[in-house]
Formats: C-alpha cells, structure tokens, sequence
C-alpha cells in the first residue's frame, strides 16, 4: 500500500498541479482539513520532483532553499510547514485546536504521505472520460488519516442516564405494541407469618411484584392476630399498593394442619377483594414460591378462571449420606412433578394434573424444621388464577359454573382447595401453552420453629463472642475470638444466638 | 361573492383539520408510509410501466463462469446473478426488441473469486468490453444509443471502476465504454468519480432466508444501545489504522471500548442476527468501501442505522426518506458519538422505529427468490421506470459517435 501511494504521489504531482495536502512536517501530525482546495504550496518531500520547468515547481525550490539557508544558521530544521500555515486557506485548521489529540503513528504518514485531494484527481480523470461530472471540491480525501481520539475516554453520566431512559422508552413502546393489550391489575394474595425464613421469602415475592409492568394491589394476611412492626417494614420498602390485614389465629407447627390454615388465610383475602370491590386478576403468591415475571404476562389471558402449571420442587432439610429416603424416591421417578392443566391432542382442557403423596408417604415431614420431605397438598392454591368479578356479590356477566360464593365463604372452616370453589372444572382455562410453559416454582424451607433471628435482621452490638448454637446442621468450630475483637474475627463470627428453650 | 368566498375559505379550512386528523391517526399506528423525494413510490408496480429486452449472451459470460465457482451465488455481490434470473422470468420481460424501453445484459462481472471469496475485478473491464463488442455487433440497439438506453449490473466495491483500491479505482474511473449506460450499482458516494449521475443505487444482496430463519418474537425487550460486529483495525492491510476506514472504526474502537452502552466487539458471533433484533441501534460504519450490508440487516431486524460514512448515497435514495430513518454521523464526529446519539430526543427514536417497521421498507432491501411485490427487483424496475421516457440526447443521428471504444488502460483492450 505505502510504495503504490509514493507512486501515485509522484505520477499526480508529475501531471503539474500545484495544490495539494501537506502530509506532515517536522512530526507533528495533522489530519485533512476540511473546505474547499487549499491555497497552499509545499508539497512531496524530496525536491526532485520539481524539475519540470514551471513556475509553481521554480517557487517551491526557492523556498526550500531559503528554508536549507535558515535550517543551516539557526542550526536545527526549519520546517517549510511555516509557509503553508502563513499561505493557507483560513478554513484548513489543526485539529489539535479542537483539544484532540491524534495517534502518533500518523507521524510516520512522512513515509507515505496522503493523496491530493479528489477534486484534483476527479480533473484529471476528466481528461479520460469526456463529459463527465467534474468533482466540486469533495470534502472526502483519499488517504491515511488520523484516528481521533478524545482526550477524557469516559462516558457522561448524564449521557448514560438518558441513554437509559431511551432505552425504557422504547421497552415501553415495545410492550404496548406487542405484548399483553388492556392488561389487568394484579391483586396477589399472599399469607404470611413472622419466622426465621419469613424476610427471606417475602422479599423474594416482594421484588417479584415490584418487576411486573402492571398495576398490582397486594394483599397480605398475616397470622398471629395482630399486623406486626417486622412485616410492616419489610413490605413498605416494596412501593406497591398494600393491604395488610390480620388474621386471627396463629401459625400451627404440623405441615397438614399449616396448609389448611393457610388455605383459610387465602379465602380472609379472598373477602377483602369481595368487600372492596376490586378489580383485576386474583393470583396467589406464596411467600415461599418463586415466580417468574413471564408468569404475570402468561395470565392476562385469563378470562375467568384459569390453571397454571406449577413445578414442585420436594426436598427436605437433609443433605449428605443420612438423606437415604429422598435419594430413594429420586431414584424411582427423577423427574420433577408438576401440577397443571392436562390437554388433549386437540388443545382442550381436559383436567388437572396433580401432585401425588404417594411415593413419599414414609419420609414426608409432619413437623415445620423436621427432617423429612417437605410436600405440597393434592391441590395448590398457587396455580389458580382467578378474575375478581368471580368473587364480586353481584357481577352480572358471571358464567354460572362459579359456586355460590356467599355460602362457600360464609363457611370458611372447609375450603381446603380451591376447587371447592368451582362447581366443575369445565370452565377453566389452561394457562401457558396449555401448561407446557412452567413459570412459578413451589418450593418450601422453613426453619425449625424455635429458631431465633435478630429483629429487622439488624445486629445491634457488635459480635464478639460466638456461642455454639444446638441442634444446628453446621459443625462447630472452635474460634479465639474471646480474646481479641480483631476486624476480621468480627466478620467471621456466628450469628449470636440465645440459647435455645 | 362574499358567500363563496366564506365558503370556500370553510372548505379549505375543513380540508386543513381533516388532513390533521388524518396524519395523527397515522402516528398512532404501528407503522407509517414512508415517501421520499420522489413521493410515495416504494410500493409502485413497475408492470406496464417499462419493458425490458434480455440480450441472450453465450454462457461463458454468465453461466459457466457460476458454474466455476457457485460462491457467487451466496456472497454480497450475488444481485448481478439474482437480477438476471429475475428479469429472465419477470413480466415486464419483452421478447421483441423494437419495443423495449431498456436493454439489460447479462454480464456476471463480479464472480471471479480468490479462495478467501473476495472478487478480483481484473479482467471485469475486458470481459464487458467483449460483452459489448457482442452485443454491437450482433444488435443493432446499442449503436443506436451508443448504450444509453441500456442497464449494467455492477455491484463490485467502486462499481464501474472495477478496482477494490480506492485511489486505483479514482484513477481508472468509470470504464468508458459504459459512459452512456445506466449502472446499478452498490457503491454511492457524493462527488465521487465512480458514481455517474443516474445512477441507481441499491443495497448489497443478504440472503433473506437466513435472515427470517433467526427472527426473535417482537417483544423482547431491545436492551442493546449501541451494537457492532466487526473488524475496527484491517490488520492484514493496515496494521497502523488511518486507511482502513478513513480511521471511523479505529475512533470508534479506541473511543468506545470500555463503555457499556457499546456493545462493541470484533466477533463472529452465531446469535448475530439475533443480537441485533435486541439493540436499539446498530453502527454502520464504511469499510474500503462506504457501504455495508449492515445497513440491510439493520432494517430487516429494527435496528436503527447509524451510518458514519461521510458524503454517502443510500439505496433508492430517491424512494427512501434515509434521513428520517437512519442517523448520520460524520466521521470527525465519531469521538461524540455517544453525545449525539444520547441527545436524540425520544419521540424521534420511537419514529424510527415506526418507520422501519413498515414492511414494505424491509421488503425493498430484499432480494427474495422468487421475486416479491416491493421487493429491490422491483424497486430497481422502479428507478429505471422512473427515468422514462428517455430524453432527445438518448437517441444518436445515424452516424454519431460519442463514445472512445480505444480509451482506457492498455490492459483493458485485450479481448476476453
């Protein structure tokens, strides 16, 4: 590349034109300027190619001599460069006035300096061809130019946050066109309590709520009879529209009696949404589950009821050689149960796929923080799906399948599943490519009941001593942390616990 | 006379609100028609407006020179061999010169591969020149016209002047001989030797079936600011940068590296297609050469253009409102890249948008086989029928001879 441009250099000036680019003189670079042709004299390096006889080439060796003359008293090189700034266009500027600065590897642009410009080339191919378009001073030249480089590399913050906002603007644009039509606020009901596990889950469900695009109302019933202070701070961070509301009974320790009392926590907010008149789709959170945001926008097609597949994840506290019952089952059946509408060939709902408690019937848990495998009832309440007007006293457009739900709720001791809220199943819709698509994840861990956790799961004083909780899977480890309160044996410290009861 | 006046001021005025009403129904609406400086042309059908005639070439001008090597058939310059195919097949096809409007020849000019699939145009001068040595000869409708109601198919880097160098292809120029023929061509640059006046220009071919093969659904949220795959130093070329690109894509590079809205990397990635369906907007940066097929597939995908190629001439510039599209940087101002394109305000990307979502501006930088309505068969059709009827210089007196079948390189005059 470099000799063919010394060539074309030399065959382009040898057509006798004068102007040109100054490649660079005495290493310092410069890029093309822009505008129009440029006044200037001054161009190849080596004098040679201004033997021809002409009064351009005669001036230029004038000049170069004048400059040897001043080179030799002043005693280092007097660039020519003086000349073509003094006889320049005004508009062909350094681009180092702009503040930025060049790759040096330009200066070696003296090896091979640029072409002239196009509009000099474009005249000379004029003679070629006949008629054709004379080049009106491009701005574009041929050539090496310099790579600018701004001298501060880092992004604007300014500049990122709008960047951002672009960026959600056109997500929201995106949505609106293509993703769910007139969505539907999301009432979601979920039954809580204060325990170890409680800050852990809630905030799970919590960041879930806050990422779904829609309206949501929250609904929170809360066993132990009264709203307490550790439930309230957890779930004002969230910034959503919340209910909070007691329920009269406290938390049972047997799994059985739990789910049962869960399900009446449920069918108390299930009320509330009666009482209030609101209006959306009904989703149950478990505080223990997991969702996925593609869940929320999977059951806006829900027109009265609809069934949604739920992955079951069964695991116990266990781990390690003495989990002999659960490697057992997993043995049999490896596969991950689900509950969730059933389809026929054709598509159409034909019924609900259950978890079965069979295989685990021996090693299944019957105490909340047993060692055993924790299951799901025969039917969850999470994978249901509801319209509100279902539960309204006197919505018009009702289907007729819905149980009476006056009496249904007025009788709160017995629902213990939420079909005994319908009257049959035909009317249910599947969710998800017909429950091929599983987009929330039962799954509970619970800690032992009497299990201590420091409130606000803010430690006050600073840990210094590590007492050896009992009963606790982790082996114990010796620490000296009772002599010295170094940084590092602070951080590493247990959690302190209160001896248990 | 006063009522009348009333009257027709009332009407007018009705006119004006109706025709409001109407452009804001428009904007509410995914999309929106898309007319450029010629008007509202890209959905014209070019049936019954022109005819073309086909001259039928011995094979060693098309077929076997395919037949040699069939990566013509899949690489960026494919549009030579598909227009042909096309027109063999198409119904403003005529088979009955005398009432032809154009005249094409079938030259497949840019299929002389190296083994790494780059074209060499070497002998691309002599083997047209032959063509129409053929054709002269044979036909008495090029004398007539000395070529100037006849079409070439050029879609090699410089086009007519059939060098990949640019300062080479400057000094060749455009071959002489196609000094009176309308050239379709990719290359377009303002004030450039080998861009003749009349042109038309149109995008560089990109297979549309591996294309739709890697649509992702519409709604997946573009999460990408700013995309690019590609090279930003030619190392075997230019190893210093300064020549490869007039130096955009080594300012790019250098500038943008570290910052996390450029998604920015000199990859070959398998989910590219996909990649791009996820950004908001994609560079365009020049090569050698200032087009890129980039531009193609940022229009098919949704992804705005960002062009950085000083002085360019889009594809059917005329039809297509480039400007309301795409984003023009000049290549001084690659270093305030991020400024300019963090500064544009929300309303104008979300317009883009629409604008490139309308399908029939997808389908008009498509070259489907078979051809579809609005595709850029036709939209070539279109541009040629747009410059009917040919003017009085077209036509020679009996006699007259414009052009110098003896200019050129002596290279050029050896027969092929």
């Amino acid at each position: 590349m470099k000799p063919s441009a010394l060539k074309q250099q030399y065959s382009s000036v040898r057509r006798g034109f004068g102007g040109g680019l100054r490649g660079g003189g005495g290493g310092d670079a410069i890029s093309p300027p822009h505008g129009g042709r440029v006044a200037a004299a001054a161009m190849a390096e080596s004098p040679f190619a201004f033997v021809r006889s002409s009064p351009a080439s005669a001036f230029f060796l004038l000049i170069h001599g004048v400059c040897c003359l001043v080179s030799l008293v002043v005693g280092f090189r007097f660039s020519r460069l003086i000349f073509f700034l003094l006889f320049s266009n005004p508009y062909s500027h350094l681009h180092s006035s702009d503040g930025l600065r060049l790759r040096s590897s330009v200066a070696s642009s003296l090896d091979s300096p640029p072409m002239p410009p196009l509009s000099e080339l474009s005249d000379f191919s004029g003679t070629v061809s006949n008629g054709a378009v004379k080049g009106v001073g491009s701005r574009v030249v041929v050539g090496r130019h310099g790579i600018r480089i701004r001298p501060w590399p880092h992004p604007n913050q300014e500049e990122v946050m709008r960047a951002h906002l672009i960026l959600r603007r056109v997500q929201q644009e995106q949505r609106a066109q293509y993703g769910v039509k007139n969505p539907r606020r999301i009432i979601a009901v979920t039954p809580t309590y204060v325990r170890t596990f409680q800050t852990l889950h809630l905030t799970g469900v919590m960041h879930s709520l806050m990422l779904v695009p829609y309206d949501v109302t929250w609904i929170v019933v809360e066993a132990g009879g009264a709203t307490t202070d550790e439930t309230a701070a957890l779930i004002d961070r969230s910034g959503l529209e919340v209910i909070h509301v007691p329920f009269h009974a406290d938390m049972p320790v047997e799994w059985a009696e739990r789910h049962r009392m869960e399900g009446r926590m449920r069918v108390h907010g299930l009320r509330i949404i009666r009482e209030r008149k609101l209006d959306g789709l009904v989703v149950f959170l478990d505080d223990s589950n997991m969702h996925s945001t593609e869940l929320f926008d999977e059951i806006q097609s829900v027109k009265w009821a609809g069934a949604l597949s739920v992955g079951i994840l069964t695991h116990s506290g266990c781990s390690g050689s003495s989990c002999t019952d659960e490697q057992e089952i997993r043995k049999m059946d490896p596969s991950m149960p689900i509950q969730g509408p059933a389809c026929n060939s054709s598509g159409a709902f034909v019924g609900l796929h259950t978890f079965s408690a069979l295989p685990y019937a021996g090693a299944s848990a019957t105490y909340v923080g047993d060692h055993g495998i924790i299951v799901p009832m025969n039917l969850e309440w999470s994978g249901f799906v509801l319209n509100a007007r279902l539960l309204w006293k006197d919505a018009e457009d009702r289907p007729d399948s819905i149980n009476d739900l006056d009496s249904v709720m007025e009788n709160e001791e017995e629902v213990d599943s939420p079909l005994s809220l319908f009257k049959d199943m035909s009317f249910i819709e599947p969710v998800g490519n017909c429950g091929k698509k599983v987009s929330l994840w039962w799954l509970r861990t619970e800690a032992r009941t009497d299990s201590q956790f420091p409130p606000r799961w803010t430690v006050d004083s600073p840990l210094e001593i590590t007492v050896p909780a009992k009963r606790t899977p982790w082996p114990e480890v010796k620490r000296h942390s009772k002599s010295g309160r170094t940084p590092r044996s602070r951080r590493n410290s247990h959690k302190r616990k209160r001896e248990a009861p | 006379m006063g009522h009348g006046m009333w009257a027709s001021c009332f009407l007018v005025i009705a006119l004006a609100i109706l025709n409001i009403g109407a452009v804001a129904i428009d904007q509410t609406q995914q999309t929106e028609r898309i007319s450029g400086s010629a008007g509202d042309v890209l959905e014209d059908d070019p049936i019954g407006r022109l005819k073309v005639f086909v001259y039928e070439l011995p094979s060693k001008y098309n077929k076997k020179i395919l037949q040699k090597d069939s990566r013509c058939l899949t690489h960026m310059f494919a549009a030579e061999i598909f227009m042909h195919r096309f027109l063999l097949s198409s119904p403003v096809r005529t088979l009955n010169p005398e009432e032809a409007d154009w005249f094409y020849t079938p030259v497949y000019s840019t299929c002389d591969l190296t083994p790494n699939g780059l074209p060499l145009p070497f002998k691309s001068p002599r083997m047209i020149r032959s063509a129409i040595q053929l054709i002269s000869s044979r036909w008495p409708y090029w004398n007539r016209t000395e070529g100037a109601d006849h079409f070439f198919v050029v879609p090699h880097d410089f086009a007519a002047c059939f060098h990949y160098q640019e300062e080479k292809a400057i000094e060749r120029g455009i071959l002489p001989l196609l000094q009176r023929a309308t050239l379709v061509q990719t290359f377009g640059q303002r004030n450039h030797v080998c861009l003749k006046e009349g042109s038309i220009i149109i995008p560089p071919y990109a297979p549309p079936q591996k294309m739709q093969a890697h649509l992702i659904p519409p709604d997946t949220p573009r999460s990408i600011f700013v995309y690019f795959r590609g090279l930003f130093y030619d190392v075997g070329n230019d190893p210093e940068g300064g020549y490869y690109a007039r130096g955009a894509r080594a300012s790019v590079w250098e500038n943008f590296k570290d910052n996390p809205l450029f998604d920015i990397s000199t990859e070959h990635p398998t989910t590219y297609y996909e990649d791009m369906q996820r950004a908001v907007f994609c560079l365009c940066p020049l090569g050698w050469a200032p087009w890129s097929p980039r531009l193609v597939e940022g229009v098919v995908f949704g992804c705005i253009p960002v062009i950085i190629a000083d002085d360019i001439v889009l594809p059917f510039a005329d039809a297509i409102p480039w400007d309301e599209i795409g984003v023009f940087v000049a290549e001084e101002d690659v270093p305030r890249l991020d400024t300019i394109l963090t500064s544009i305000p929300q309303e104008v990307v979300l317009r883009k948008q629409r604008l490139l979502a309308n399908p029939s501006m997808k389908q008009a930088m498509l070259f489907p086989q078979p051809g579809q309505p609005g595709d850029a068969f036709h939209q070539i059709l279109n541009g040629l029928a747009r410059k009917l009827p040919h003017d009085s210089s077209t036509y020679l007196r009996p006699g007259e001879r414009v052009l110098d079948w003896n200019a050129g390189p002596v290279g050029d005059l050896k027969p092929w």
